[in-house]
Formats: structure tokens, C-alpha cells, sequence
């Protein structure tokens, strides 16, 4: 099912948490909606839901406007960042829930109900723990469970809250493996809320990046990181170098005085050679060399006395033999310059 | 009210006593007297009254004890104290619940309000509560001459008894389940939500399910305090005997009739309830305790 969001606004009291944001979720695809706390991802994602309602805006599911709908009668699978599961049922009593509420007429027979439950927890790996408790499972574990219980009553949408928020690195990177292996099973529209970049690009078909209460832009993973719009979407997505810049005749220019405009360049953009190459160089200083990982992290000063960082391969750095405290020319591949009065 | 607070602070501390024991550990002196202190206090002010309750009404043998029993006046009020808390406590269960309910999951104008008010009757004197009733309902009332005039009787009669008994014990429910509930947040009922359940299968499937303990408890005070009101109840019943007696009242008669075998043994119904509540109270509090260890278990593990 696809989703759209038209012109949603909220506000909590003063706070404003969302300012007219529009966003189209095409049918069958895993989007993230990428930004830092504060940004209106979850507020959005709640809206999306029912748990929560708009100022004003619309929300349409498949061209049809369920503003009005209480999230009972929309038919999401929400997963909560805490897992919210019943603590005082088993995993599969969670599971079934979903079933066992509906009106008598809808309810599937007691055997249906526990197939359904057995063939979900089988996808979730827990079929020996269908007898525990929430409490007596790892965090990895209550999250599969979440997302099995928001599964069982085949929502035409799933929507993640901070899925893999409280989980540690590696169970974290398990999951999100998982996640989207299940997402190419079952190809049901999915939304997840994270402030994690390397998740977003990792596991989305597409990314969403919010910014305090508004989307800064939205693309496939490989979009935002190679051709960000706004300054914020260059800054949050990986690190960045930023200068003063003009750009002149279709050509960006790093300066060392003020332009009124602000040049955004990678580190891994940016360049280090021993001679100057033609004009098309500053001069900059090495400070410091990291050279533990695929990445080399060079971290130098520039002729006018700024820090930048520069990142390059293993073997460029072997060939440069760079040390400490040396003088090179760098050279930037590729500038994004924006306004200043748009950076925030 | 409070021990649910404490179970729930000394489930919370459990894990660190073992360490803080050592560096803040007392001389053995100190320790003893204070236990010393601790036991004598207890002795004197809760053991010794129950056996001194339980001797007296088992005085001149068990046989006239249970002889008190067949007396129709004191069957009268163990039957009127059971039916006045046969009523309060279920019409305090339900406000409780609902009143619990609206002030731990929602925000609206007048919460702190309504919560000052569930603690007036914990403010006022009984006696106080009383005469509110008599200066309501009595002859010389506010509403007297109209109830008169309908042939209604509320006070010195046993809708007065009731009205009193439930005025007593108005909070008890409600402030047992506030704590719990307000620390449970609203994801488990979004959740259910989300899945198809109603406002009532969410509330009898999910929320009450995870109060469960502190409802069994709050409806055990709230029980032991209306079988056991004397102040309200007494200004609002008029003491006519067989009629608006309840036990506390009747034990107080025949204790000024001289009936001290009698008075005792009505009394030990009374003091046996208190045990029985004490039994409840525990298992209510231990399980309490395992409910919130498996949550702050779950919530450390959140919190890493």
C-alpha cells in the first residue's frame, strides 16, 4: 500500500514538531525516515499511524484519506522503539493477540490462531522460547518478538519506531541484516524512524531526511550521500569539511576569505599530492595521521590556519609515504556550495 | 499506599545493599538496641493487644465463644458490616479503577483537582465525614425535610451506614493503582491499539492484567477499612440495636454492657480479618516485587 502524507503540521503547545511536510511512500518499498532527536521523525511516524493527529495535513493510504481513522481501523504494524510488549503474557500469547482481539466474526479458529503464531515465530527464530516471558528474553529477542506481533495481523503497513535504538552494535547489525531480508519476503510497505545514517542507507530503498520539523530531502541512500540539496542533508550524512566558497562561471572556488557563502567537501573528496597541481590546490599542513583501518584519516591545517580532514586509501598512503608535519597540496574533487544563511 | 513505594524501592536497592552494607554497616550495640527498640515497640502495640484480644474472648472457653455468635443482635451487625462493605467496595473498585485510570494515562484540566479530592476523606476526620451525612440527610438537614416527606431514611438507618462507609474508603483503591499505573506508561496500550483491540479489551487485557496485584491490594485495605470504620459510621447510625449496628459499634456496646467476653470475641472476627489482610498484603507485595524486578530487569537492559 502506498502511502502519502500532504502538508502535516503539529504542534505541541509552543514547540512546533512538524511544519508542513509532505512525503509520497511508494507501495512495496523500505523507507527510512532519517534525522536527529528533535527532527519530528517519530511525531511523523505516529501520525502515519493514528497514535497521534495532525494539526492539519492529510494522510492517505493507497489515495484514500484515513486522517480521520484511529490507528485500531488503519491496519498498521507498529513497532514500538521499547517493544511494548505485554508483560504479563508469553511470546505467544504477544503474538497472538493481534488474532484473539478481533470481533468474534473475523476471529480465526483457535488452530488457525496457533499455526499463524507457530509459522511467525519460526520466521523469528523463537519457536523454544513461545512459553516465556517478555522479561526473560534479550532485547534482540523482544524486538523479533514486536515484530512478529505486529506482523501476525497482516497489516498493509509496518511502521518502526527507532527499531534497533536500545540494542547493542552487534545485535543491532544482526537485525538490520534480518530486516531487510524479511522486507524482500514479504514486500510490505515499511517505515522505520532512525538517527542513525549508516542504518538508514544501509537497509532503506529510500531515505527521508528530517530536520527540525521539516524534510531536507528524500532519495535513495545513494542520492543523499552523493548529491545532498541542503547543507544539513551534507552534514549529517558522513563527515564533511566546510570552507567559505563562491562559485563562479559554474565552477566552486574554496577561499580563504569570507564569501557569504559556505563550500562543502568529503574528506574522502578531498585530495593530497606532494607537488601543486597547476593552480587548483591549497597548501595545507599535516597535524595528525590515523592509519589503523581500510581508511587512512589524515588531519591537517590549511594555509589559513583551518583544520581539515582528509581520508584516503591504504595504498595511496603508502605510496605518498605522508608523515607528520609535512607540507602537501590538496585538492578538492568535488564542492557543494551552498548560501550561508541556509546552514544552520 | 506506601509499601507498594517501599517494595518497589527496596526491589530497586536489592542489588547494591550487599555492597553498601559493609561501609555503612553499624557497631554490633547500635544494631542490637535498635532491633531491641524495633521488637519491644512491636510487642507492645501489636502483639500483645492481639493476644490480649484472643485471650479475653476464648476466657471461659471456646464454647461461649461461639456462643456469642448465635446472638441475633451481634448476627445483625456482622451481617450489616458485611453488607456495608459488600457495597462500598465494589462501588470504590469501580471509581478507583476508572479514577486511577484517567489520572495515570491522561492529561485534561482539573487532574490535580480530582486527585485532592480522592485524599480529603484521608484528610478529614471520620467523625467530620459523618456529621456531613447527619447535616445532608438528617431531620434538621439541608435535604431532611424532603427525604421525610418521600418516606426515605438515610440517616440513623442503613443507606447512611453505607454512604459513611464508602465516604471512608473512597481512596484506598484509587491510591494503591495510581502509582502503578502512571509508571507503566501507554506503550503497551498503543501497542494493543495498533492490533484491532478496543478501549475494552485493551483495558481488561492489557491494563488491568498489569495492575492486577496492586487492585487485590488495594481492595483488601480498602475492605479491612470498611469492616472496620467506626468514627463515620457511628455518627450516621443512631446505634439502635438489630438494626444500624455494625460490629465495631456493636463491639463497643457490649463492652460498656460489661460483656467483655463478648466484645472480645467480635473483636477477634475483626482481628482475624486484619491478619487475613496482612497474609494478602504479602503475597500481593512479593509478587508485586517479582513483577517490578522483571521490569527494571528489562529496563536496564533497555537503558544499555
Amino acid at each position: 500500500m502506498s502511502i502519502s502524507v500532504r502538508g502535516i503540521r503539529k504542534n505541541f503547545g509552543q514547540f512546533q514538531a512538524l511544519d508542513d511536510v509532505d512525503l509520497e511512500i511508494p507501495d512495496g518499498q523500505l523507507v527510512a525516515l532519517l534525522g536527529p532527536s528533535g527532527s519530528g521523525k517519530t511525531t511523523l511516524l505516529r501520525i502515519i499511524a493514528g497514535l497521534e493527529f495532525a494539526d492539519c495535513g492529510t494522510v492517505q493510504f493507497d489515495g484514500k484519506d484515513i486522517s480521520d481513522q484511529s490507528a485500531r481501523d488503519r491496519h498498521v504494524g507498529f513497532v514500538f522503539q521499547h517493544y511494548a510488549l505485554f508483560r504479563h503474557m508469553t511470546v505467544f500469547e504477544n503474538i497472538a493477540f493481534g488474532l484473539r482481539v478481533r470481533p468474534r466474526l473475523l476471529r480465526p479458529p483457535e488452530h488457525e490462531i496457533r499455526d499463524k503464531v507457530n509459522e511467525l515465530l519460526s520466521l523469528i527464530q523463537l519457536k523454544n522460547q513461545a512459553r516465556r516471558y517478555p522479561s526473560q528474553l534479550s532485547g534482540g529477542q523482544r524486538q523479533r518478538v514486536a515484530l512478529a506481533r505486529a506482523l501476525a495481523v497482516e497489516p498493509a503497513v509496518l511502521l518502526l519506531d527507532e527499531p534497533f535504538g536500545s540494542l547493542d552494535a552487534k545485535v543491532r547489525q544482526e537485525l538490520r541484516h534480518w530486516l531487510r531480508q524479511l522486507h524482500d519476503k514479504v514486500h510490505i510497505t515499511s517505515v522505520f524512524v532512525t538517527h542513525d545514517q549508516e542504518e538508514a542507507l544501509e537497509v532503506a530503498d529510500l531515505v527521508a531526511v528530517m530536520n527540525e520539523g521539516h524534510i531536507e530531502q528524500v532519495g535513495s541512500p545513494e542520492e543523499v550521500y552523493n548529491r545532498p540539496v541542503t547543507p544539513f542533508v551534507y552534514n549529517f550524512l558522513g563527515n564533511v569539511n566546510i570552507f567559505h566558497g563562491r562559485v563562479d562561471d559554474g565552477k566552486a572556488y574554496i577561499q580563504e576569505t569570507d564569501t557569504g557563502n559556505l563550500a562543502f567537501v568529503r574528506p574522502h573528496l578531498l585530495e593530497i599530492a606532494r607537488q601543486p597541481n597547476g593552480t587548483n590546490h591549497f597548501r595545507a599542513t599535516t597535524t595528525h595521521i590515523n592509519s589503523a583501518g581500510p581508511v587512512v584519516k589524515v588531519d591537517a591545517i590549511t594555509e589559513w590556519g583551518a583544520p581539515v580532514h582528509v581520508e584516503m586509501s591504504q595504498e595511496r598512503f603508502q605510496a605518498l609515504r605522508l608523515a607528520k608535519n609535512e607540507l602537501v597540496f590538496v585538492t578538492a574533487r568535488d564542492i557543494a556550495v551552498f548560501g550561508k544563511e541556509r546552514v544552520s | 499506599m506506601a509499601s507498594i513505594a517501599q517494595t518497589q524501592f527496596r526491589a530497586a536497592s536489592a542489588p547494591h545493599s550487599s555492597a553498601a552494607g559493609v561501609a555503612t554497616s553499624e557497631p554490633a550495640v547500635v544494631r542490637w538496641v535498635l532491633i531491641g527498640i524495633a521488637v519491644a515497640f512491636l510487642a507492645i502495640f501489636l502483639f500483645l493487644p492481639l493476644a490480649v484480644v484472643f485471650g479475653t474472648a476464648f476466657q471461659k472457653g471456646i464454647e461461649v465463644y461461639f456462643q456469642v455468635f448465635r446472638d441475633p443482635d451481634t448476627q445483625a451487625a456482622i451481617r450489616l458490616t458485611l453488607l456495608a462493605a459488600g457495597i462500598a467496595v465494589p462501588l470504590n473498585v469501580v471509581f478507583g479503577v476508572s479514577a486511577a485510570w484517567l489520572i495515570g494515562k491522561f492529561e485534561f484540566f482539573g487532574k490535580s483537582l480530582l486527585i485532592t479530592l480522592i485524599d480529603l476523606p484521608f484528610s478529614v476526620s471520620p467523625v467530620v465525614a459523618g456529621l456531613i451525612y447527619v447535616l445532608l440527610f438528617g431531620l434538621q438537614g439541608l435535604l431532611g425535610p424532603w427525604l421525610i416527606a418521600h418516606g426515605i431514611r438515610i440517616v440513623f438507618a442503613v443507606p447512611g451506614i453505607v454512604l459513611a462507609t464508602i465516604f471512608v474508603t473512597f481512596p484506598f483503591v484509587a491510591r494503591e493503582l495510581l502509582p502503578m499505573i502512571q509508571s507503566q506508561g501507554n506503550d503497551e496500550e498503543e501497542a494493543a491499539l495498533t492490533l484491532g483491540a478496543s478501549g475494552w479489551q485493551t483495558f481488561f487485557r492489557v491494563t488491568l492484567p498489569n495492575v492486577k496485584w496492586a487492585l487485590i491490594y488495594g481492595v483488601i485495605l480498602c475492605n479491612a477499612r470498611a469492616m472496620g470504620e467506626f468514627g463515620a459510621v457511628s455518627v450516621v447510625s443512631g446505634h439502635i440495636r438489630g438494626l444500624t449496628d455494625t460490629m465495631p459499634l456493636h463491639i463497643e456496646i457490649l463492652y460498656n454492657d460489661y460483656q467483655f467476653v463478648a466484645a472480645f470475641a467480635v473483636a477477634s472476627l475483626l482481628a482475624l480479618l486484619a491478619l487475613a489482610t496482612l497474609v494478602v498484603k504479602s503475597i500481593a507485595e512479593w509478587k508485586a516485587v517479582q513483577q517490578s524486578a522483571a521490569q527494571s530487569a528489562a529496563d536496564t537492559e533497555r537503558a544499555q
